[in-house]
């Protein structure tokens, strides 16, 4: 049998103390054990970015990590986003400029631009297609993407 | 015309807050309850005997509830032609067919006991390429193609791996061909195609004591799945209840059935769970619909002015190992295979083939930018032997209004001169820029692939205070359906957009849609709600002369009241026409106001079996695509300098989500054109992940000049016509034909990856 392991760690400025199976994904944790189903599955093996969060402040592909890695650690998921029932400026930017289509892909897509802007407050073009290359859209909302990141990082 | 209201304004989309906080359900997650996990064991080889199939070992895993196999199910399915196993029977037909299917309480419980099921095959010879399999001496695969059901339009050949041969006969290719100046004919090559929409493929089911289904899908269209699955588990339809939720990406291939049949044997043996299944990328890669591979031979004749006199077009489809679908890319190619042009004289053949390949089906286009990716580079061919320009060649044979099509159609609302113009310009066409250089156009025109009678219905609902609900059974996979068909909700009603809620269908609940598929929702679904809201319109003002005893001719409706245009004192709120309304003596008036409508198309004909001719297309949506390319001679890289995009929408609900239909279209034009390709040995897919299988990132996406052409599709609603397809089709081609301007060397398949280019380049020294 797989073996149990308690983990604490803050999700979304919260902390929490929870067991889980010690093979279990961050993904399938996130999403199955703390109910946060904004965090969405594209491939499970770190091709697609869709399952991006944000670990300690760095964006990661929840499926590629194990949830006892998040022991000690801060976790941020699209739905910490949202502060006192106001969204994030990169929120109201992706509504402003379209920047999702199906908005499967969309919770990882703002995550990862989240995270780009933290460390960065006035990316380039190059920047933005660097930091959200890991990241895929088929809709190929690319193009209202970058112009929401932008026009974000402007305010 | 009067001054449209919320129609042609950029709204915020109906969906977005929920979009952007994670919040907006996904089918997956609206799997709740009592859980079993199914997984499949999938076939190992594309063609073989199934010689001996053994479950025990599985049965006795722990936490295995149970194990079925294709013979516990022999039923089939399929939208137009009968040929799917929902499992292999007796014998598998492409690599990754389910031929068991484990159902465990935990997914590695599941996961786990397929490994245990054992199955021995004996391999079959396989048929790869469909010109083996039109061999007289080819393997046949489907022996019972002469029992199966099949939609009347189609033309199967028992005995043979034909499922499909369409036919068309316009005018006298004899004729025309001798009045040609020039002769061109060549080979063109166009492989398969995966969707990959980032949410894969998920479907539950729940089967209920009292004999009720309830069917959680990622189906793009509900009804449809509700049809296919009430015939092949012989069920009345108000005994099956289909459940859509925003569905992550559609593109073709969560159209018609596919997973959902699976889980409801399933369903059934365990009363009250929720059944699930999920395919993993591998799975969708290899067990959904693909995009057909086309090998077609085209031939043109043409004069030295420019006008082509005739075209003969021989297309071969890879149609995979089941063709339920892909029977109609393959007539819908043959019906539109001039492309955008007006061809006076036209033979083609156009044979649906089967193969041990992926199964063939829908694709954004639907056979159009395969068709069409030969019309677009052979117009090149043409201008280069005549010494034209290829956007002379374009113009002097591009539909206008009143131009027959290929089927014979009268064609309307045309401006596909605008749209090759439009583009052109933006680029500075005819401009020579450097050594390495080069620009490419295309046109593009594409009509709805359905029925003739493929129809659409709409129920609103106005509420007590005035509010309204739109049901529909039009599906949300990113195209933006539930706000432009507000939008027209609330400007056929004359209700602001923010007191119009709609929702995601839900087949007990939502009326009739065929499919949302096609390009065809803004116009059918929104022909139906606009018909919906005149009749919830023409009841609110009934109510209202009812009460203010005024005739129905002087009222008006201002969104908040409704008032007699000659005493505006006389008046009524539309809370109090629409809350059970009642007379000042208490005598009630009328009960709550329900509008409704439908559309079935009135426009289309069948077509005649001999010579395709008829009119086989809805409404006709044209555009053009123009690029500057740039490459290195050294790598074969090929750099998008310029990237133009036009679409006759008709009139765009929402300019801003038609533009970003124009952009996604564009973008995964460019990505079949520099990067897509699936690859098989031996009918197993080599590349079935996003490693191997590369689509565009936001790093290969070039900006994007797009324009919006408007001339009124005269019966859609407001104008309006469907573009969510087209943008991809010109694609393709434009990049082609920029690469053979700035090289000089010739491309009849795609896509145009470093090593094809930097061949041709070498191959030219």
């Amino acid at each position: 049998m797989t073996e149990k392991r308690t983990v604490n760690f803050v999700v979304n400025g919260d902390k929490e103390s929870r067991e889980t199976e010690t093979d279990q994904t961050l993904l399938k944790f996130i999403r199955e054990e703390l109910y946060l189903t904004g965090t969405k599955g594209g491939c499970e093996i770190g091709e697609c970015g869709a399952c991006t969060v944000l670990l300690d402040g760095k964006p990661v592909n929840s499926c590629l990590i194990l949830a006892v890695e998040l022991d000690g650690k801060d976790l941020v998921t699209i739905e910490g986003l949202s502060k006192n029932g106001e969204m994030d400026r990169i929120q109201k930017a992706f509504i402003d400029h379209a920047a999702f289509q199906c908005g499967y892909c969309t919770p990882g897509m703002i995550m990862a631009a989240r995270a780009l802007l933290d460390r960065n407050h006035s990316p380039t073009d190059e920047d933005i297609n660097e930091a959200l290359s890991g990241n895929l859209c088929r809709c190929g909302a690319y193009q209202e993407i970058r112009e929401a990141i932008k026009a974000s990082s402007k305010q | 015309m009067t001054e449209l209201k919320c129609v042609g304004t950029s709204v915020e989309r109906k969906d977005a807050i929920e979009k952007v906080t994670g919040r907006a359900e996904f089918i997956e997650d609206r799997f709740i309850g009592p859980l079993l996990y199914a997984k499949m064991k999938k076939s190992t080889l594309a063609h073989g005997k199934i010689k001996k199939l053994d479950v025990s070992r599985a049965l006795e895993h722990p936490g295995v509830k149970a194990v079925l196999t294709g013979k516990d199910y022999p039923n089939k399915i399929g939208l137009y032609l009968v040929d799917r196993d929902f499992m292999a029977v007796e014998k598998v037909r492409f690599w990754g067919e389910p031929v068991a299917l484990v159902a465990a309480v935990t997914e590695k419980a599941a996961a786990e006991a397929v490994e245990l099921i054992e199955v021995e095959y004996e391999e079959l010879p396989g048929v790869f390429d469909p010109f083996e399999a039109l061999k007289p001496e080819a393997p046949i695969i489907h022996e019972d193609l002469g029992n199966y059901e099949v939609v009347p339009i189609f033309y199967p050949k028992p005995g043979t791996n034909v499922a499909n041969h369409f036919k068309l006969r316009k005018g006298d290719t004899v004729k025309g061909f001798a009045e040609a100046d020039i002769v061109i004919e060549k080979e063109y090559i166009v492989p398969q195609m995966q969707h990959v929409p980032i949410e894969t493929h998920k479907a539950a089911a729940q089967w209920s004591p009292d004999g009720k289904l309830t069917i959680w899908s990622t189906a793009q269209s509900p009804n449809v799945v509700r049809q296919l699955l009430a015939k092949a588990f012989e069920m009345p339809m108000h005994k099956i209840r289909v459940i859509s939720s925003f569905i992550g990406g559609g593109f073709g291939c969560k159209a018609g059935a596919s997973l959902e049949g699976l889980v409801v044997p399933l369903a059934r043996k365990f009363p009250g769970y929720v059944v699930r299944i999920v395919f993993n990328r591998e799975e969708d890669m290899q067990g959904t619909f693909t995009r057909q591979a086309l090998y077609a031979t085209l031939k043109t004749g043409v004069r030295k002015d420019g006008r082509i006199t005739a075209l003969e077009y021989k297309m071969i489809w890879d149609g995979g190992a089941y063709t339920e679908y892909g029977v109609n890319i393959v007539r819908a190619a043959g019906y539109s295979s001039t492309g955008a042009y007006d061809i006076p004289n036209v033979k083609t053949d156009s044979y649906c083939v089967y193969t041990n390949n992926s199964i063939g089906g829908p694709v954004r286009g639907f056979g159009m930018c395969e068709m069409q990716w030969g019309i677009e580079r052979q117009i090149e061919e043409i201008a280069k032997k005549l010494d034209m320009d290829p956007l002379d060649v374009r113009l002097i044979n591009g539909m206008k209004e009143g131009s027959t099509t290929a089927a014979g159609q009268v064609v309307h609302n045309v401006s596909y001169d605008k749209c090759l113009k439009t583009v052109a310009e933006k680029i500075g066409w005819g401009k020579k820029e450097g050594k390495f250089r080069g620009k490419g156009i295309a046109g593009l025109v594409k009509c709805p692939a359905q029925p003739s009678n493929a129809a659409s219905s709409a129920i609103i609902r106005i509420n007590e205070d005035g509010t309204a609900h739109v049901m529909v059974g039009a599906t949300e996979m990113g195209q933006g359906m539930l706000t432009a068909i507000s939008q027209i909700a609330s400007e056929a009603l004359n209700i602001p957009l923010d007191r119009i809620d709609i929702k995601v269908p839900d087949t007990d609940f939502t009326p009739y849609e065929w499919q949302s598929v096609g390009s065809r929702i803004t116009y059918t679904c929104g022909t139906s709600v606009k018909r919906a809201a005149e009749d919830a319109l023409g009841q609110i003002y009934r109510v209202a002369a009812d009460l203010l005893e005024v005739p129905v001719g002087d009222l008006t409706f201002d969104g908040k009241k409704i008032y007699s245009t000659k005493d505006p004192d006389i008046k009524a709120t539309i809370r109090e026409v629409a809350d059970s309304c009642k007379k000042c003596t208490g005598e009630g008036i009328a009960g709550p106001i329900i509008g409704r409508g439908s559309f079935v198309p009135t426009n289309m004909t069948n077509l005649d079996p001999e010579t395709g001719q008829g009119n086989p297309g809805l409404f006709y949506c044209f555009g053009a695509t123009a690029v500057e390319v740039e490459v290195d001679p050294e790598t074969g890289v090929v750099k998008i300098l310029q990237l133009a995009s036009s679409i006759d929408a008709g009139k765009a609900v929402n300019p801003q989500l038609c533009k970003a239909q124009l952009h996604g279209g564009t973008i995964m034009g460019l990505s079949t054109a520099l990067y897509e390709e699936v690859r098989f040995d031996k009918g197993i897919i080599l590349n079935r992940n996003f490693t191997d299988y590369k689509i565009a990132t936001i790093e290969n996406t070039p900006h994007i000049d797009s324009f919006i052409i408007e001339t009124p599709e005269v019966n859609g609603p407001y104008g309006a016509r469907g573009i969510g397809e087209q943008p991809m089709i010109g694609v393709a081609p434009a990049i082609a034909n920029a690469v053979c301007d700035a090289l000089g060397v010739e491309f009849n398949t795609f896509p145009l990856t470093p090593e094809r280019v930097w061949q041709a380049l070498k191959n030219k020294k």
